[in-house]
């Protein structure tokens, strides 16, 4: 017997943590002008001691105004995404659940595009129009996901997979009729991109939001762990089902569309990432919601990266790389809850 | 939270919730007043099942069968009992507190509930899933004390399951599933153990071993513990009282001598039966089978 504690608890997100800065290196060093490790590590510790006067211009631009803002926005996204899957698949209990299977990233960013054709200049108008559009998706998709009163997995899954090709459909529409309104394109809502760099007044919104859902969800983590024994039983074992599964709600809804109005419908990586967690570290939800975070933002860094460089100078949408690896995934552990 | 039952028809009065004396060892625990419940498709439809006013009382050490047929009523009784369902009439009390009106973490500190399958969407290990019980002692994240750890070990020995501590719940068998599932519901520390039909799918040296587990149980830890089953022989044998449910009604409550009558057996079960009191007062059921004549 060997129960949870802190100290262990700590260990595990310091190891990711250390991958995590690990990639990032990696991450400022690669591109179409590649940069040597040791010269990135000095300009890391000039900034550092605050002599950034003495960096060449050239690398400043590339390493701090391209490559670090997109590294730190892909953290971001990815440890949204992630922690959102592993909500949404407690919730649902579902092991399959992802915010891009469910529909719930399209119903995303059909919400931000929409706010973008009405109102393209306030300021919050995007990010709260997506997270109604996740919001409104999952509810859908919930009540269609239901046979004779129950939730049904496969069922789920197919109201699901309908609902974001229906929503994708419109999006096509929208961005076809109304081509020039906005311009970061079909692709970028579609599969997802992080070339488009936070704008400075969404970035504060962005973390404050980010913390604060994870948080959320992290405080119902060890109820999730009962409900995914069953409802009725962890009604008996003491959880307060309606507050968790609202909290869950809301908040797995608000990271999903804090993530799709920053970078688009990034598929497959809410899926991906919390099952290589619970392969690493077990299904603990009080391990499985931090590890996914740091799992999800080394994930995110790396598939961009690789989106950045594998046909350079020409970018790939970085949800084409996590679709890759994340579709194969999903039919195997289809196929394995089928057997 | 709004219990999506419907409402109270009836207004419920409630005692003074400052009363929290703890009665002695022969009050009564559990009390069962009137308590009804009506299942409906939908809002103002006519309810699809009813459960009439049923009436029983327990003391601690007492191990209550609840008896019938399938969709008699039992899992409905128990659930209300529980305090999951709310009863549409009349109450269920707790030394005193209404069940459905305690909040699930207070609930969970004084009723366990042992249900008929659970089926695990990730597995864990045995000692995980006991300490699951120690959810309703617990706040915030839950890091498990020290105290916890102890409270599993002993509650896995007192069902005979130490063994099995470190095995995945998903690959041990049904009858070890049961023993580990009643550690969980051991480690919650309740005072009112309540199990669904928990010797389904257990074969007879299990099923007797479970209820002379719970016998024990009770007495050692001074439980009141309530039984959904349909074994009428082991709970003639095992239980203080019985409780024998029929189309929603609740046609006897007594002790199984007093219950387990001939006539009201066979229409409650529609079989036909025969009803012996063995050596020690307890009633013993067999079938009455009629031979074709060529058969014999």
């Amino acid at each position: 017997m060997r129960p949870l504690t802190v100290h262990r608890l700590l260990w595990k997100c310091s190891i990711l943590a250390v991958v995590l800065l690990a990639v990032m290196l990696l991450a400022l060093k690669l591109g179409a002008v590649p940069i040597s490790v040791t010269d990135v590590l000095l300009d890391l510790g000039r900034v550092v001691l605050g002599q950034r006067g003495q960096l060449s211009t050239e690398y400043r631009l590339i390493v701090f105004e391209l490559r670090l803002p997109r590294i730190l926005l892909g953290i971001m996204v990815g440890a949204a995404l992630s922690v959102a899957g592993a909500g949404f698949q407690a919730l649902l209990r579902n092991p399959l659940a992802d915010p891009y299977v469910l529909g719930v990233s399209s119903g995303a960013a059909l919400g931000a595009i929409l706010s973008l054709i009405a109102s393209p200049h306030v300021p919050l108008a995007t990010p709260l129009a997506a997270f109604a559009g996740a919001g409104l998706t999952i509810a859908a998709v919930y009540f269609l996901g239901r046979r004779e009163g129950q939730l049904d997995s496969g069922t789920l899954l197919l109201a699901g997979i309908i609902a974001a090709s229906f929503l994708s459909a419109v999006i096509m529409f929208l961005m076809t009729t109304l081509a020039g309104r906005d311009s970061r394109g079909m692709a970028f809502w579609l599969m997802g991109d992080l070339s488009t760099p936070l704008p400075p007044g969404m970035r504060w919104i962005f973390v404050v939001g980010l913390l604060a859902a994870t948080a959320a969800i992290y405080s119902t983590a060890a109820d999730l762990n009962l409900l995914l024994t069953g409802e009725r039983e962890a009604m008996h074992l003491g959880v307060h089902i309606t507050r968790v599964k609202l909290v869950v709600y809301i908040a797995a809804s608000g990271l999903t569309g804090l993530a799709v109005s920053v970078s688009g419908a990034i598929g497959y990586v809410g899926l991906l990432v919390p099952h290589l967690m619970r392969l690493l570290f077990g299904t603990d939800y009080r391990l499985l919601i931090p590890t996914s975070a740091l799992g999800g933002a080394i994930t995110i860094v790396l598939a961009d990266t690789l989106a950045r460089t594998v046909v350079a100078p020409t970018e790939l949408p970085v949800g084409a790389m996590t679709a890759m690896a994340g579709a194969p995934v999903f039919i195997y552990l289809l196929r394995r809850r089928l057997r | 939270m709004n219990s999506a039952g419907p409402q109270a028809t009836m207004p419920v009065t409630q005692r003074p919730d400052g009363d929290r004396a703890r009665p002695g060892p022969n009050e009564v625990r559990l009390g069962v007043e009137q308590a009804s419940y009506a299942y409906a498709a939908a809002g103002r439809e006519a309810p699809l099942f009813t459960l009439e006013a049923t009436s029983f009382q327990a003391r601690q050490r007492e191990l209550v069968a609840i008896l019938g047929p399938n969709a008699s009523g039992k899992s409905t009784l128990l659930q209300l009992i529980a305090g999951a369902l709310k009863p549409l009439s009349g109450r269920v009390q707790l030394d005193g507190f209404e069940t459905s009106r305690l909040d699930p973490r207070t609930r969970a500190q004084r009723i366990a509930v042992v249900q008929q399958e659970s089926s695990l969407l990730f597995s864990v290990r045995a000692w995980e899933y006991v300490l699951q019980g120690r959810h309703p002692y617990g706040r915030g994240l839950r890091f498990e004390t020290e105290e916890d750890c102890v409270i599993v070990e002993n509650a896995l020995q007192q069902v005979g399951a130490e063994h099995l501590r470190d095995r995945w719940v998903n690959q041990i068998s049904g009858g070890e599933k049961q023993r580990v599932t009643l550690a969980r519901a051991l480690a919650q520390q309740p005072l009112l153990l309540l199990l669904d039909e928990p010797t389904l799918h257990l074969d007879i040296g299990a099923q007797v071993g479970l209820l002379q587990r719970l016998r024990q149980l009770a007495e050692e830890n001074r439980y009141t513990v309530v039984v959904v089953t349909h074994e009428l022989n082991l709970a003639a044998e095992f239980a203080d009282q019985a409780v024998l449910l029929h189309r929603g009604k609740c046609l006897r409550v007594g002790s199984p001598a007093e219950v387990y009558n001939r006539e009201l057996l066979e229409q409650v079960f529609e079989a036909p039966l025969e009803v012996e009191i063995g050596p020690e007062g307890r009633p013993r059921v067999t079938v009455r089978v009629k031979r074709t004549a060529s058969a014999g």
